[in-house]
């Protein structure tokens, strides 16, 4: 799609972003462009919340109701948003850091409760903002600011948690997928229920500096050569699978999201 | 027909927000503030509005705000351990100017304290809880039937002001059952927020603007929807897009902090009872001035002159008013439960010849009217000292 499409989604003359060139974010931010243009959805009806690190700028560079919130509590700004104002699409934009550490809590306790938001998360495997530190999906042994003798940690797989806590629309996708990416971006949009979007998405900066790919195509070519589809993965072996990025979606599921049974409830009530 | 009620405190802090027109609330329970939640999750939904308990007090704060910005007026309620969680989020909204209402139901402290024991302790908190230079509104009723009709005037100030209010009650306010006789429709004035179709079309919204409006009153807040607003906790111009300019940082922060200090005799708001001739100040607060007020009526059938000031604006202190009684008088006593929070506030308005005695309690027991009478047996048999 013609890049030029999409502008009038953007606050331009807040360009250029903060960005540093070749970040993912970028990508993700376009994805999630062309998903709203095909969705044709009113720019006054939807509303972007985000938490605070490098992904979680850009809201401010978004031409709909934007909300550029605090560090791990976008979830829990947004469901005030979506409980408040229900016509609304309430998208979450955060990254691994700020939706799966210091929001982690959040994050599970809005996939139990099906509450109607679409979560995307920039997941880079690293704190950007602050520097690169380790993050709570940086990979055993990779290297980073705060684990200069490789990390010793297991990560959490975003899928998983969503999956487990409740999520009724997960995918996965990298910033090397982009047609994938903005199908799963525009079918999350659309779900009813809460959605959650894990996009592996590049800190060349950091994450690859630390780890021998300093060049945004180098991090691009290992989310190619490492990505294998859901489908794919599921004939491979535990060890087979080890290191890669299993990409797909991974449930789409019809439930009663939270609002719709607090009007049932508000019914009840009221005597209705 | 004039309505006679029958409530508990923490009932009466749920109907009067819902009076107010609050219908969101986001909490998570804690003695002794529990009930609010309680009364929210029975009533909001009859009246369309929305409950929800949130997994934490962080979620419930930014919840609040969330609902706030969207356009509708929003509560939640805690005590001591939850306020502390919630500091960051008030502070969001402070820099947001986002109308929200926090009731903070003390109780002993520090850290789970008294639980079940009620305290004035987070007199502070209060107004400093959250980091960086801000100014806020919190205020503090002393019966059931003020927390019903104050907390509407929370929800007026937080509006107007477009700033969070602390909403203070204590252990025994929240618990204790008290009759009204509930205000009617022309008793009770609500500010309304301005809807999407209220903005023209062609009207750029700049959430933060000054220009137009008589400065430090901040412009209202429009419902989200037309005006398409960003908001940010970074320093930001008048659209709300985050700004590192030192010029914007420094009007700014002097703008959050004058659009209350500069008001403050119009958001003031306190009691008196016998103070024209009083020569001892009594000033107390909250469940704290009941006992305060009884001992003012057994000394003055002494006929020793006492008199009672009653901050209901904890933050900003009454000052003006406050100030002119300390000049009059000789001796004054502050009381409260807690190790002089407040005496710190009152003691920097006094003149040096004013003798001062401060009772203070945080055993989780009430301050006595005796003990209050106590001090003043003591000012005046001169046993204590100039500040
Ligand atoms: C309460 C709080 N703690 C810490 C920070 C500092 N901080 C800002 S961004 C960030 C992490 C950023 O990483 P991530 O969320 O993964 O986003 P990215 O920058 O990688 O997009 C941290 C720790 C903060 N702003 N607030
Ligand atoms: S530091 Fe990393 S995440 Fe942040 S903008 Fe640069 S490349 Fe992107």
């Amino acid at each position: 799609m013609k890049t030029k499409q999409l502008l009038k989604y953007l606050r331009i003359d807040r360009w250029p972003t903060v960005w540093c060139p070749g970040c993912g974010n970028g990508i993700i931010l376009k994805a999630f462009l062309e998903a709203v243009d095909q969705l044709k959805l009113k720019k006054d009806r939807i509303a972007v919340v985000s938490g605070i690190g490098c992904s979680s700028r850009a809201t401010g560079y978004l031409d709909f109701n934007t909300m550029h919130t605090l560090h791990g509590r976008a979830i829990a700004f947004a469901t005030g948003v979506k409980l408040a104002r229900p016509e609304f699409k309430v998208i979450v934009m955060g990254g691994d850091g700020d939706l799966a550490s210091i929001g982690g809590n959040h994050f599970i306790h809005a996939c139990r409760r099906n509450i109607d938001l679409t979560v995307i998360v920039f997941n880079n495997m690293i704190y950007g903002m602050t520097g690169g530190q380790y993050s709570p999906t940086t990979p055993e042994e990779e290297y980073a600011s705060t684990a200069p003798y490789g990390h010793i940690e297991k990560p959490f797989d975003i899928v998983k948690l969503a999956l487990s806590a409740g999520a009724t629309y997960v995918a996965r996708a990298t910033v090397y997928h982009y047609n994938l990416l903005v199908r799963y971006i525009k079918e999350a949009i659309e779900h009813k229920g809460v959605s959650v979007v894990d996009v592996i998405s590049n800190c060349h900066t950091y994450f690859g500096r630390y780890n021998g790919m300093p060049e945004p195509y180098q991090m691009l070519e290992y989310f190619k050569t490492n990505s294998v589809t859901l489908q794919k993965a599921q004939t491979m072996s535990e060890e087979e699978l080890e290191g890669k990025i299993v990409i797909g979606q991974f449930r789409k599921e019809e439930k009663p999201c939270y609002m719709d049974c607090y009007r049932e409830l508000q019914k009840k009530a009221q005597g209705r | 027909m004039p309505k006679m009620v029958l409530m508990q405190g923490d009932e009466a802090a749920a109907l009067g927000a819902i009076r107010a027109g609050c219908r969101f609330y986001a909490g998570y329970p804690i003695t002794p503030a529990s009930e609010i939640a309680e009364v929210m999750s029975r009533e909001l939904p009859k009246v369309g509005g929305v409950f929800i308990q949130m997994e934490d007090e962080i979620a419930s704060a930014a919840a609040i705000i969330g609902a706030s910005l969207a356009g509708v007026k929003s509560m939640t309620a805690t005590s001591g351990p939850g306020f502390s969680l919630m500091q960051e989020a008030i502070g969001y909204a402070v820099m947001t100017e986002t109308p929200t209402v926090f009731v903070n139901v003390m109780r002993g402290g520090p850290s789970t304290g008294l639980p079940t024991k009620p305290s004035q302790g987070d007199i502070m908190q209060a107004r400093w809880g959250t980091h960086g230079d801000h100014a806020i509104i919190a205020l503090y009723p002393s019966s059931v039937q003020e927390i019903y009709k104050y907390i509407i005037t929370a929800f007026n100030l937080a509006e107007k002001y477009r700033t969070p209010v602390v909403f203070l009650m204590d252990e025994t306010l929240g618990h204790m059952r008290e009759n009204f006789i509930m205000p009617s429709e022309r008793e009770v004035f609500i500010y309304n927020r301005l809807r999407e179709e209220q903005i023209k079309e062609e009207e750029v919204f700049l959430p933060y603007e000054t220009e137009e409006y008589a400065e430090p009153t901040p412009q209202p807040l429009v419902e989200m929807g037309k005006a398409r607003f960003h908001v940010s906790g970074l320093i930001h111009d008048e659209a709300g897009f985050p700004m590192a300019n030192p010029d914007i940082a420094d009007r700014l922060v002097r703008r959050l902090v004058e659009k209350i200090r500069l008001h403050a005799d119009e958001i003031s708001i306190y009691d008196e009872y016998m103070t024209e001739d009083a020569e001892v100040l009594i000033i107390a607060y909250g469940i704290t001035a009941r006992s305060a007020m009884r001992a003012v009526k057994i000394a003055r059938n002494d006929r020793i002159k006492v008199g009672l000031f009653r901050p209901i604006t904890i933050w900003p202190v009454p000052r003006t008013r406050l100030k002119e009684l300390l000049s009059r008088v000789n001796s004054v006593i502050i009381a409260e439960m807690n190790l002089g929070q407040y005496a710190h506030e009152v003691l920097s308005l006094t003149k040096n010849d004013v003798r001062v005695k401060l009772v203070n309690k945080v055993n989780g027991e009430l301050i006595t009217p005796q003990e209050i009478l106590d001090a003043v047996t003591e000012l005046q048999s001169g046993i204590v000292g100039y500040y």
